[in-house]
């Protein structure tokens, strides 16, 4: 008697809905594990991790705040993954976005109208999609794996971004610290509620999602993508053009990192340092798996993710661990829900060993 | 000529992480997996050997220690991918997200901890030869290992039963298990293997190349090993001179800032990422060259019993 995998009829339309809370609560579970392990009280723990940073109007604040460019990214990327176009590198978009967005801020130092800020989130948009014009150029002409050129490019990327605010983008003033001048208050976004730091670019991201929706499922260029994902033969038949999806399916993800990554360095942080981004651009991987590469999915995924970045945050503040477990359970969330995944297509059945009945062949 | 001989000396210390990490993908990958964890892996495997090397003094106890947690992380993918049938390409992102998490969080308490340099192998005779001698023979045990393991997976491939084997199940599992041969066994252990030598090669970059712990330390060298078994043909011979191809772009970033070159130290720095590409660009372009080398069921997902 033993396990055997074996493909369902049809795939199960209610584990397509379960698996990502499966994933999540298994993340959770093995959690509990982890900081018993680790000497913590497990319930502490849990409170320390996922309830006490949402507590607050401000803990609330930074939720949505963290949550902003994580689904704006996912929503980016999930357009691309749909169609089997695997754009790795959004954090390197993120960063080239912020450059050429945190660029332009510097250069409309002293502005005061509201119009450099849109011009600003373009801008961003607009470096991304060339960082990401890259790997989807090379994948259409030489065939390169975007996979290992995109993720190629987040290294230049941050080396980039290292050369700029170590030498012709930095702050005079700053007291030789790598680190630009800070920005305008016209070039940063608005704050939405006082006394937190959640600004106007969690409404570019709620708009970006609404967009990403309507664009995934009710436009025609979409229904491409989608269709190139799921047949690509029948794709190809009806005559849908593979390069222009390899470049919709990157571009996409290079815009929205790129905007994001504007959201960064034009709010929270206002100027332009080193180190942007915790990770979003490979977080936000996560987020589109986890939300199921669609749009309602991909805003529970990333409040999911954004609250592990919380978590990893306070659990080094309570409970003395490193806030690299944060990665931690991001990585777990990934496994599990690849894990559970599988019975969406599959269903575990105890198998007998047939039992095979010899007859005498009639002479 | 000095400085081109100490120019070469570092190249063959700076390719043997991948070395290691490459010929083990290019097991995997000639079995038909494609496993993208390798940085993820290296990682995990580096965290370890320090760990263990500075718990207990011992250069091969760490060595081991990254053998076998690198072996563990393949473990886990190979679960996910060959009994679970999860999308490979996914599953070893997750692999890496995973690795790059768990060697920061072990890691933490090791970060300002110092091993103590390790010892050159100067090899007695042949050390001594004019040129070759130094760059050759006056290298770290694990270079010389690693040249012993470019033979073991060359003869292995090409001149065992069991590699043929092997090879066979990356090019057609199901004639493999029409003809009886356990296709999944033979991915995990193909698996396990790529595992363990990327648990070595960060073992080699964290204990030997620069024997402390930087929280992502591997720079990426994970992806650039999966880049050079593309580069490489799946050849193992290739995958030695692509390897110490891509040490040499590594070391000239310090040796042109140590001769003073007016470039900036960012663009030395990303030389090896930028080489990785124009690399890739070059192989990839020729279709047929791909086709005729990559074995024919890489990343597919095998359904046992049909």
């Amino acid at each position: 008697m033993r396990f055997k995998l074996e493909a369902r009829p049809a795939p199960s339309r209610a584990m397509r809905y379960y698996s990502p809370l499966v994933a999540a609560a298994l993340t959770v579970v093995v959690g509990f594990i982890v900081f018993t392990a680790l000497g913590r009280n497990p319930l502490a723990a849990f409170h320390a991790f996922f309830v006490q940073p949402v507590s607050s109007l401000n803990g609330v604040a930074e939720l949505l705040l963290k949550a902003a460019p994580l689904m704006m990214i996912a929503v980016g990327l999930a357009v691309g993954f749909r169609a089997n176009v695997w754009n790795i590198g959004a954090e390197g978009q993120l960063v080239l976005g912020a450059v050429a967005g945190g660029g332009l801020a510097l250069y409309f130092e002293g502005a005061d109208t509201g119009w450099v800020l849109v011009a600003i989130v373009i801008a961003g948009a607009l470096g991304g999609m060339a960082w990401a014009a890259i790997p989807a150029f090379l994948r259409n002409r030489f065939n390169a794996s975007e996979i290992l050129v995109s993720l190629m490019l987040t290294y230049v990327a941050s080396l980039v971004l290292s050369y700029l605010v170590h030498g012709p983008w930095r702050d005079p003033q700053g007291f030789n610290f790598p680190q630009s001048k800070m920005f305008d208050e016209a070039t940063l976004f608005p704050i939405l509620i006082e006394q937190t730091r959640l600004n106007a670019s969690f409404l570019i991201a709620l708009a970006v999602v609404a967009v990403g929706w309507v664009f995934i499922n009710r436009s025609f260029v979409g229904y491409q993508m989608r269709v190139s994902g799921l047949a690509e033969a029948a794709a190809r038949y009806a005559g849908f053009s593979a390069k222009g999806t390899v470049w919709v399916g990157m571009l996409a993800g290079g815009a929205m990192a790129g905007i994001a990554g504007v959201g960064e360095v034009a709010g929270p942080i206002g100027q332009l340092t080193p180190s942007i981004s915790p990770g979003y651009g490979f977080a936000a991987i996560i987020v589109a798996f986890v939300g199921r590469l669609n749009a309602v999915g991909i805003v529970l995924a990333s409040v999911l993710m954004s609250l592990l970045y919380l978590g990893g945050e306070s659990a080094q503040m309570q409970l003395n661990l490193p806030s690299a477990i944060t990665g931690l359970f991001q990585g777990m969330l990934l496994f599990f829900l690849l894990g559970s995944d599988v019975f969406i297509n599959y269903r575990l059945r105890w198998a007998r060993p047939a039992r095979v009945v010899l007859k005498e062949a009639a002479a | 000529m000095d400085t081109l001989i100490a120019i070469l000396i570092a190249t063959v210390g700076a390719g043997t992480p991948l070395v290691f990490a490459a010929l083990g993908e290019l097991v995997v990958e000639k079995s038909g997996v494609l496993n993208l964890g390798v940085e993820g892996m290296m990682l995990v495997g580096a965290i370890a050997a320090f760990a263990a090397t500075s718990a207990t003094g011992n250069m091969w106890l760490g060595v081991a220690a990254g053998m076998v947690a690198g072996a563990g992380m393949a473990l886990v993918f190979g679960v996910l991918a060959l009994t679970l049938q999860a999308n490979q390409v996914a599953a070893g992102l997750a692999l890496t997200i995973f690795g790059v998490g768990l060697s920061a969080f072990v890691g933490k308490p090791y970060e300002s901890v110092a091993l103590q340099a390790p010892q050159v192998l100067h090899v007695p005779v042949l050390a001594d030869l004019p040129v070759l001698g130094p760059i050759l023979f006056s290298q770290q045990p694990l270079v010389y290992l690693s040249w012993v393991l470019f033979a073991l997976v060359a003869w292995f491939l090409y001149k065992s039963r069991s590699g043929l084997v092997l090879r066979s199940v990356g090019e057609s599992p199901t004639s493999a298990n029409a003809l009886g041969y356990p296709v999944i066994g033979i991915r995990y252990l193909a698996t396990l293997f790529g595992g363990a030598m990327a648990g070595v090669g960060g073992a080699y970059l964290s204990i030997i190349y620069t024997p402390l712990w930087v929280e992502g330390m591997t720079a990426g060298r994970g992806w650039i090993a999966l880049a050079l078994v593309v580069f490489a043909t799946w050849r193992p011979a290739r995958v030695l001179i692509g390897a110490y191809l891509f040490g040499g772009v590594t070391i000239t970033q310090f040796f042109a800032q140590g001769a003073g070159a007016a470039i900036a130290s960012q663009l030395l720095s990303s030389l090896p990422y930028l080489a990785t590409i124009v690399v890739l660009v070059l192989i990839s372009r020729n279709p047929n060259l791909i086709r005729l080398n990559a074995p024919v069921s890489l990343g597919k997902s095998y359904h046992p019993g049909g």
